[in-house]
């Protein structure tokens, strides 16, 4: 393993571009939790925290819907199901002797980019790789929603809605390349689409949250999914 | 009334655990087939039902919003950067709804 002040500082140079990307986005979550009631300061925190753009977004819409506190642990726990999975394969690539402290450390972080450049280093991971990385991605993050929700207020209405569909540009960016990929998941992306349209029109569903139909079709359809069309583990051999 | 500093304190201690739970209890990856599966597809699944029809909700006009969509999923396909597909998005919103409105 190679030295921690090296790897600290690698983890930084490419921890630079995720930064500048996550300022952005923040800045649109910003926007979304200013319409849900958060403070600058009470939207930082919850970036600082909860390091998940999917996650936040879900928790802003449904406290701006007066959803419960049960509820927006669940939808936490929906929305950011992906994690476990990336915690998952991020423990094989640690040394098993890895002390606890650093496996709780690097837990903290685990995004969609950080899993990505910790999971390409190579070898085995130096936790302090992760660390340089988590030690500039994080302040992008946290000061971007703080100035959406700062600044997002004297934006004229143009750009507010101009900025308010950088965070589905991103979700975007997220679900369609695997969906070239493979047919099941472009399949589920458009069935997805379509769900989610009718549910929204659906006028008999019209007293249920937005968060728990998110809930509900996430659900039933992954799970459906899983059931009609399993991922090959790795290793196995390809079938079909 | 509501208080907003529990539901982040809700929020972040779910969201670490998750995190910090297979990091800290499991060394082996799962191999239980139907779990593995589910847990692949749900980003993919959840990120699209919150992404349409609220993104064409979420700008003045429907157009501009429908638009986005398409422009950013077209850019994604062709590879393109989380950032880039954000930016081209706010950019399109931004010039139709100018000619627009």
């Amino acid at each position: 393993m190679e030295n921690n002040r090296v790897c600290f500082r690698r983890g930084i140079r490419d921890g630079m571009p995720i930064a500048l990307g996550y300022f952005a986005v923040a800045f649109t979550l910003g926007i979304a939790a200013r319409n849900a009631g958060f403070s600058a300061v009470q939207a930082m925190v919850e970036s600082l925290t909860n390091n998940a753009s999917a996650g936040e977004y879900a928790v802003f819409s449904l406290v701006a819907a007066g959803a419960g506190y049960m509820e927006v642990a669940v939808m936490t726990l929906v929305a950011n199901a992906r994690y476990l999975l990336m915690s998952c394969s991020l423990s094989q690539k640690l040394a098993p002797e890895t002390p606890l402290r650093h496996r709780m450390l690097v837990a903290f972080d685990v995004t969609d980019e950080i899993f990505g450049i910790s999971i390409a280093y190579p070898g085995q991971l130096n936790p302090w790789y992760t660390y340089g990385a988590i030690a500039v991605a994080i302040p992008g993050w946290g000061l971007g929603t703080f100035f959406g929700v700062a600044v997002g207020n004297v934006l004229p209405p143009q750009l507010v809605s101009a900025l308010s569909v950088g965070l589905y540009g991103m979700f975007l960016a997220i679900i369609v390349p695997p969906a070239r990929k493979s047919r099941v998941v472009l399949a589920l992306v458009l069935l997805s689409f379509a769900a989610s349209f009718l549910v929204s029109r659906w006028t008999l569903l019209a007293g249920i949250s937005s968060g728990i139909k998110t809930i509900l079709l996430t659900v039933v359809i992954s799970l459906a999914a899983a059931i009609l069309f399993p991922v090959k583990n790795p290793g196995e051999e390809e079938q079909t | 009334m509501k208080n907003i500093w529990i539901y982040i304190l809700v929020s972040a201690g779910v969201s670490y655990l998750i995190r910090v739970t297979p990091l800290v209890l499991i060394r082996r990856e799962i191999t239980n087939r139907t779990l593995r599966s589910f847990l692949y597809y749900v980003p993919y699944v959840t990120l699209a039902v919150m992404t349409f029809p609220a993104i064409v909700e979420a700008t003045q006009s429907p157009i501009a919003g429908a638009l986005a969509l398409v422009v950013g999923a077209v850019l994604a396909w062709r590879g393109g950067s989380l950032f880039l597909v954000a930016a081209a998005c706010c950019l399109v919103v931004l010039a139709s709804e100018f000619i627009l409105l």
